[in-house]
């Protein structure tokens, strides 16, 4: 959240942020209302203060090395559901990024 | 971090800023932002980025060195401690970095196992997890001469150290048997990634009824490359088998 916000403020530029778009992967490690509570914490003082934060959730994506399938699935299940091998490559899911952000 | 502490990392400057300059943004693609008015800059960076940086330096030099690291994650209490000390008892050449919020206990745990210059304590604060910064300040405390393998006990946590490489070469997930058979599919995340996954104090399986047949199926639902082996650290059961895996992963 720290970085996050460091480099929300950056792109901002002095301006005030009106939002935050942030992409989080369900194998990020992150969890969401973490975050959410992370940034109403650390947000006040910040060119961030009083911004919305607009998550956008993921889905985690791969691709099978052995038939080039590339599938989602829910986390916990991660074999190919084509060949149903167990070799996928993770190829989205584990997003925590800040996609942009909203100025006045 | 990397401000504070002069290491040369300057992380307000890795990603690629965004944009600075003066062009309005249209907005065409349907965003949702409610107020009417706002102007929307692209900035892309990721949170991670800086602690991927760093792991991939780590890599480099755990490479360079020639030695082979494991990051060794569990929740608190699943007995990684007493499998390292076993473990560095019985390899030579062998090391540890052992993260924790507080004390030394743990080095000190495993530098009267093992010997003094074994073992090294990263202790974190408030933070839950080791990052690749902390690992690689942590190795200038090594002795560096004769080490083969670095095993790095991460912060005792199921959640949070799943995120942040530190440049190992294998992961090693512990679940003990008193934890239950299904603590894989509760903490999915941290066991995708496992190399292995080590069934800890397997001498108090009867004990608790640990159903073998159903750990080892969550286990392969949730870590499907995961090797899976079982030991405990108490009666040396299993030792074998896993110092076989560790020596077998720097080939």
């Amino acid at each position: 959240m720290e970085t996050l916000l460091r480099d929300a403020a950056a792109a901002a530029g002095g301006e005030k942020i009106r939002a935050l778009k942030v992409r989080v992967g369900p194998l990020s490690g992150v969890v969401v209302d973490a975050l959410r509570f992370a940034f109403e914490s650390m947000a006040p003082g910040t060119a961030a203060e009083g911004a919305r934060l607009d998550v956008v959730e993921t889905r985690p994506e791969f691709r099978c090395p052995d038939c080039g399938r590339l599938y989602e699935t829910p986390v916990g299940a991660y074999r190919c559901p084509g060949c149903g091998s167990a070799r996928g490559e993770l190829a989205a899911g584990n997003e925590m990024e800040l996609e942009s952000i909203e100025v006045q | 971090m990397c401000e504070s502490c002069g290491c040369g990392e300057t992380a307000g400057h890795w990603h690629d800023h965004g944009h600075e300059h003066g062009h309005e943004h249209t907005h065409v693609h349907g965003h949702d932002h409610g107020v009417a008015g706002g102007r929307i800059i692209p900035v892309r960076s990721n949170a991670l980025a800086l602690n991927q940086r760093l792991a991939d330096q780590n890599r480099g030099w755990f490479r360079a060195k020639g030695w082979t690291v494991f990051n060794l994650l569990s929740s608190p209490g699943s007995g990684k401690t007493a499998l390292l000390e076993r473990t560095l008892a019985a390899l030579d050449g062998s090391a540890a970095l052992v993260g924790d919020l507080q004390t030394e206990r743990d080095a000190d745990r495993l530098r009267a196992a093992a010997g003094e210059s074994r073992a090294v304590q990263i202790t974190t604060g408030e933070t839950c997890h080791l990052d690749a910064h902390m690992v690689a300040h942590a190795l200038d405390r090594l002795p560096g001469d004769g080490v083969r393998w670095l095993f790095i006990e991460n912060v005792g946590n199921l959640v949070c150290p799943a995120s942040f490489d530190l440049g190992e070469k294998r992961r090693v997930v512990l679940l003990s048997v008193t934890e239950g058979e299904d603590k894989p599919l509760k903490y999915p995340v941290i066991f995708r990634e496992a190399d292995l996954v080590l069934v800890t104090k397997n001498d108090l399986a009867a004990a608790v009824e640990f159903d073998r047949a159903a750990a080892e199926a969550n286990i392969r639902q949730v870590a499907p490359k995961a090797e899976i082996l079982a030991v405990s650290s108490k009666t040396g059961e299993g030792m074998e088998d896993w110092l076989r895996w560790v020596r077998a992963q720097g080939e």
